[in-house]
């Protein structure tokens, strides 16, 4: 093993933090088997044998966004031939579905549309509450938040206490991408700057709701800027505890304006693997089986994730990008999965509360 | 492991089910490194061609063939061959993999003409599995050892380890019971490595199998592999369930939970036999089956081989699989887990 990670061994095992050097230091090496084992006894001593899992459903209720980010194939202008909103009706519908099939939680995030009044908003969380009570809706990215508050001419604390009023039970990590502004000036000039998604975050942890946090990597970024990303988030989680769970988000070439492969499946273990040893604060790591693929998320079970998403349903932001995977993993599929991987499969709910667990031979 | 003494098959069993992930990799990577100590892992630009889908075999694993009155029943014609290989041959290819079902009527001349159709390309002809060359002699009333003479003599340069699936007749009998049994297939292995040609052995798990019987096929490819040295790659690879009659089968639900056909069960799978094959060189990932993603991670498994760009591929796709790689790809990632891209333009053979 090299002399680097064999300081960083001693390190996670003892229960150290790692320093950046440490985490630069594990993007950049090949011994994926040593990584991989470091950070399964990581995620293990966390989480023991569970993977969580969720019945959920994705809903994006508009393409319609102002901004133009370079690695989005989702957006679309106004007026443009798959430029879509959907109408309450057709929310609703979708919600009608998840909750037939004892979807816990609606996942909604769409674009920023130009006309829709923070009001609609603030209707579509009192409409699908009302109807779903038992429904947990994690809805609007840090960006999207951001946007009500301008649109609505608000103060942030106001925007998301509205929101929570209406429903609204925890925030997404979505639009984190990555925050070095030199990094972030290239690939999505218009989103706001990385120091708002954290003032975001922080606000809405402040006002007791919890989020997920992301970071797109596989672009132009370097491994610093990554590195950058992860201590700007560990920073924030050690004064709110509010993240849940980190999500590295794969980067999906196609149909967008950057000229990129798709990412390996190394630079995807990594990018878990140093999530969970570099990010202790941190209970959750979690492989989205649609930016990965099944495979890749199954394997990732040992390189320190403990979480592969959910049922998912309908997805189109990834899909519109090139991913591979399909729409949907059903409930038996996703244990399957988890347990041929030797873990014991747990449907939680957006909080990670325990919703049914899979003893042998039931999937 | 270690100290010479051949594993039980008991002990390979619990191998697979039971080592550490990471133990098994380190252990696999290690005998790799032995074998390949300056890091290349080799590819080569192929195209498999299936000259027909007609099959009297009728596997329940399989997706791809036909009957001979189906409606999507073919016979490539030698134009659409010639044209398929000089594509091929345009695309920097240099090896043609030729394998086809067990066609009711086929014998040992039809082959040859298709070997010789082949071979009017300065192209390699890897080529029929022992199962083809089984129905060839049958149909022909010849011996093994002619058959295989006749194909050499009209251009055949290697063998491909197909129709292998589990060298166990046990599982055979559930999965192939019209197929040729284990010592049927090496027969003919050992008998085209006597007369000079290098081939592959294939193993296709994740279907009804108990790990007894990978144990069973791994020790019978070994123990063929001291007495003739001719098998120059090893490839394991999972069942793909979908559009099979196996897939239908009760019984298969239930091993198919149990078993290996999965990526975790594949990277387990792809360190045991490079732990229990240290005689022969390569062992090869399956990124037809596993995607590419995984199967650069079998590079830390084992493998020191990527296949094939397979410019057409028609069986696994049969079974609704459609996993996709450039040359440009492969080379990328092999060079991004740290090793060195090697093109060969023969044996290890493909497939």
């Amino acid at each position: 093993m090299e002399a680097a990670l064999r300081t960083i061994r001693d390190k996670v095992f003892a229960g150290d933090r790692l320093s950046e050097e440490d985490a630069l230091a594990l993007f950049r090496t090949r011994d994926i088997l040593s990584v991989g084992e470091m950070a399964d006894f990581a995620n293990r001593r966390k989480n023991g044998d569970q993977v969580y899992f969720i019945v959920n459903r994705h809903i994006n209720p508009t393409n319609i966004c102002v901004n133009r980010c370079q690695f989005c194939a989702f957006s679309k202008a106004k007026g443009e031939p798959l430029a879509y909103t959907m109408t309450m009706e057709e929310v609703l519908r979708r919600a009608e579905e998840a909750s037939f099939q004892k979807a816990t939680e609606l996942h909604i995030v769409g674009g920023l549309h130009p006309d829709l009044p923070f009001d609609f908003y603030l209707l579509l969380l009192r409409t699908l509450r009302e109807r779903f009570p038992a429904m947990h809706i994690q809805a609007f990215t840090a960006v999207e938040i951001d946007y009500f508050s301008r649109i609505a001419g608000l103060a942030l604390d106001e925007v998301i206490l509205r929101l929570k009023e209406a429903g609204l039970g925890s925030l997404p990590g979505g639009g984190a991408e990555i925050f070095a502004p030199e990094i972030r000036n290239r690939i999505c000039p218009e989103k706001i700057s990385g120091d708002r998604w954290l003032e975001v975050m922080e606000a809405v942890h402040a006002a007791g709701l919890r989020s997920n946090a992301t970071m797109l990597y596989g672009h132009v970024e370097t491994l610093e800027s990554r590195v950058d990303h992860m201590r700007r988030l560990r920073e924030l989680q050690d004064r709110t505890g509010g993240f849940q769970s980190f999500i590295p988000l794969a980067f999906h070439p196609k149909n967008t304006q950057i000229a990129k492969g798709y990412t390996t499946g190394l630079e995807d273990l990594l990018s878990l693997a140093v999530g969970r040893l570099y990010l202790d604060n941190f209970a959750h790591i979690k492989s989205f089986w649609i930016m990965v693929g099944p495979k890749l998320a199954q394997v990732s079970l040992h390189f320190g994730v403990d979480d592969i998403d959910g049922t998912v349903v309908e997805e189109h932001i990834t899909h519109a990008a090139g991913a591979q995977a399909g729409q949907e993993m059903t409930v038996s599929e996703l244990v399957t999965t988890i347990r041929q991987a030797g873990r014991a499969p747990v449907e939680r709910d957006t909080l990670y509360n325990v919703v049914r667990e899979w003893p042998e031979g039931r999937a | 492991m270690a100290g010479g003494a051949v594993p039980t098959e008991g002990e390979i069993a619990r191998l697979l089910r039971e080592a550490p992930l990471f133990e098994l990799g380190r252990a696999a990577d290690a005998v790799r490194r032995s074998l390949h100590p300056d890091g290349a892992v080799t590819y080569i630009v192929d195209r498999n061609i299936n000259y027909t889908n007609i099959c009297v075999c009728g596997c329940s694993f399989c997706a791809f063939y036909r009957d001979r009155s189906a409606p999507d029943a073919y016979m490539l014609s030698e134009e659409s061959l010639s044209k398929k290989i000089e594509e091929t041959l345009s695309l920097g290819g240099t090896q043609v993999l030729l394998q086809g079902g067990l066609h009711p009527d086929w014998g040992i001349g039809e082959a040859e003409r298709l070997v010789r159709a082949v071979k009017r390309h300065p192209i390699r002809l890897h080529g029929f599995s022992p199962p083809e060359v089984w129905h060839f002699a049958n149909r022909s009333g010849l011996t093994i050892r002619e058959v295989i003479a006749r194909l050499i003599a009209a251009g055949l340069d290697s063998i491909p380890g197909g129709g292998a699936e589990i060298l166990d007749d046990e599982v055979r009998a559930r999965i192939s019971p019209r197929k040729i049994g284990w010592e049927q297939w090496a027969a003919v292995m050992r008998e085209a490595h006597r007369q000079g040609l290098r081939t592959s052995a294939t193993m296709m798990f994740g279907s009804v199998e108990a790990p007894e019987s990978i144990a069973r096929h791994l020790l019978r490819v070994r123990a063929l592999q001291d007495d003739t040295g001719g098998f120059s790659s090893f490839i394991p690879w999972t069942f793909q369930p979908g559009n099979t009659a196996l897939s239908g089968d009760p019984g298969f639900g239930k091993s198919a939970a149990a078993g290996f056909g999965h990526a975790v069960g594949y990277l387990r799978v792809l360190a045991v036999s490079r732990l229990l094959l240290p005689n022969v060189r390569t062992v090869q990932v399956s990124w037809v089956t596993m995607g590419a993603k995984v199967a650069q991670l079998g590079l830390f498994f084992g493998a020191n081989d990527f296949g094939s760009t397979m410019i057409e591929e028609n069986v696994v796709a049969s079974a609704g699989v459609a996993f996709r790689m450039s040359e440009e790809e492969i080379v990328a990632t092999i060079r991004d887990a740290g090793f060195r891209p090697s093109k060969r333009e023969g044996p290890p053979c493909s497939t």
